[in-house]
């Protein structure tokens, strides 16, 4: 195969990591609604722990985009 | 439509200057790291010039930061981190004004490249390995044998606790510099958009713009907050041993 277009592909693969992250976003954002829901007295001193995780998500789907990145521009 | 990387680019600015095989000449790099180190003393600085006890807008903007990382501190680390307040601080504080000035059209973002933050991220990892050599000598060691594991998973445990914390200064330096990265290449992906597609289409990207533009600069303020946080967990770690 054409180096090219495998890195292309690569690239392309090595960006679905970011689903993970959103599934992992989107986990943290509704699991903290519906306890903030429930319990609305308690939701804001858990907001730090919710910024604290959504940045932890975001950033394991983001290591997926710098591989992407890494076969496009490094190799 | 221009290369989304194009923004990232370092220029030399200035005679060209080389110590050895290193090219140590001043770079737009080196410029924005002194206009951020120069916002960050000019605020502090001016905003303290006339202390009083019902602060004035600027006061109250430092005496903001200066407490919310003295917060942040004693909620994670506890009161024997104290001393290593101006550290964390200093380290929120330019990781901070490196993403929103980065924010600024036609700037530079120090943070995008992963040299600045892995400079920043082995800092951390050397001096809390340091204090927690200081703090409990040999014992240290401790970190890595969490209690109550059964003996049989006992070196597989240990093997992975060591790679976990060998590999904490990549992951604090690639989370920072990869959101930076991401967030800027996106916003000049749809910029791009907006005048490929012109007046008939371009209207969608140019709103989608404007909503990452506002996501970005929560991120940027998210990301000196990670920062800074890790900072004080791995403090914690070092200062109160757990296990």
């Amino acid at each position: 195969m054409e180096v090219a277009a495998a890195k292309l592909i690569g690239a392309g693969l090595a960006a679905i990591a970011l689903a993970g992250a959103g599934v992992g976003i989107g986990t943290i954002f509704g699991n903290y609604l519906s306890a903030a829901i429930r319990n609305p007295s308690a939701a804001q001193k858990q907001f730090p722990n919710l910024l604290l995780g959504f940045a932890l998500a975001e950033a394991t789907g983001l290591f997926g985009l710098v591989v992407a990145l890494i076969i496009l521009f490094a190799f | 439509m221009a290369n989304p990387m194009q923004q990232f680019e370092v220029k030399t600015i200035g005679p060209k200057l080389e110590v050895g095989n290193f090219d140590i000449s001043f770079t737009n790099a080196s410029l924005f790291m002194v206009i951020v180190v120069g916002a960050i003393s000019l605020l502090f600085v001016l905003s303290t010039q006339k202390k009083s006890l019902v602060p004035s807008r600027m006061q109250l903007l430092s005496e903001m930061a200066y407490e919310f990382v003295a917060k942040m501190i004693s909620e994670t680390a506890g009161d024997k981190a104290r001393p290593y307040f101006p550290f964390i601080l200093t380290l929120f504080l330019f990781v901070l004004f490196s993403n929103m000035i980065g924010m600024l059209p036609y700037s530079f973002t120090v943070t995008s490249h992963i040299i600045v933050t892995f400079a920043l991220a082995i800092f951390v990892f050397i001096g809390v390995t340091i204090i927690g050599f200081i703090k409990h000598g040999i014992g240290y060691l401790k970190l890595f044998v969490p209690s109550g594991v059964p003996v049989v998973l006992m070196p597989i445990i240990v093997v992975i606790e060591i790679i976990s914390y060998l590999s904490r200064p990549v992951s604090l330096s690639v989370r920072l510099f990869a959101n930076m990265m991401a967030g800027h290449t996106m916003l000049k992906v749809f910029g791009g958009f907006v005048i490929s597609l012109g007046l008939v289409g371009g209207w969608l990207p140019l709103g989608f713009s404007v909503a990452l533009t506002g996501l970005e600069i929560l991120v940027a303020f998210l990301q000196a907050y990670v920062f800074a946080i890790l900072t004080c967990i791995y403090l914690n770690d070092a200062l109160n041993l757990h296990h």
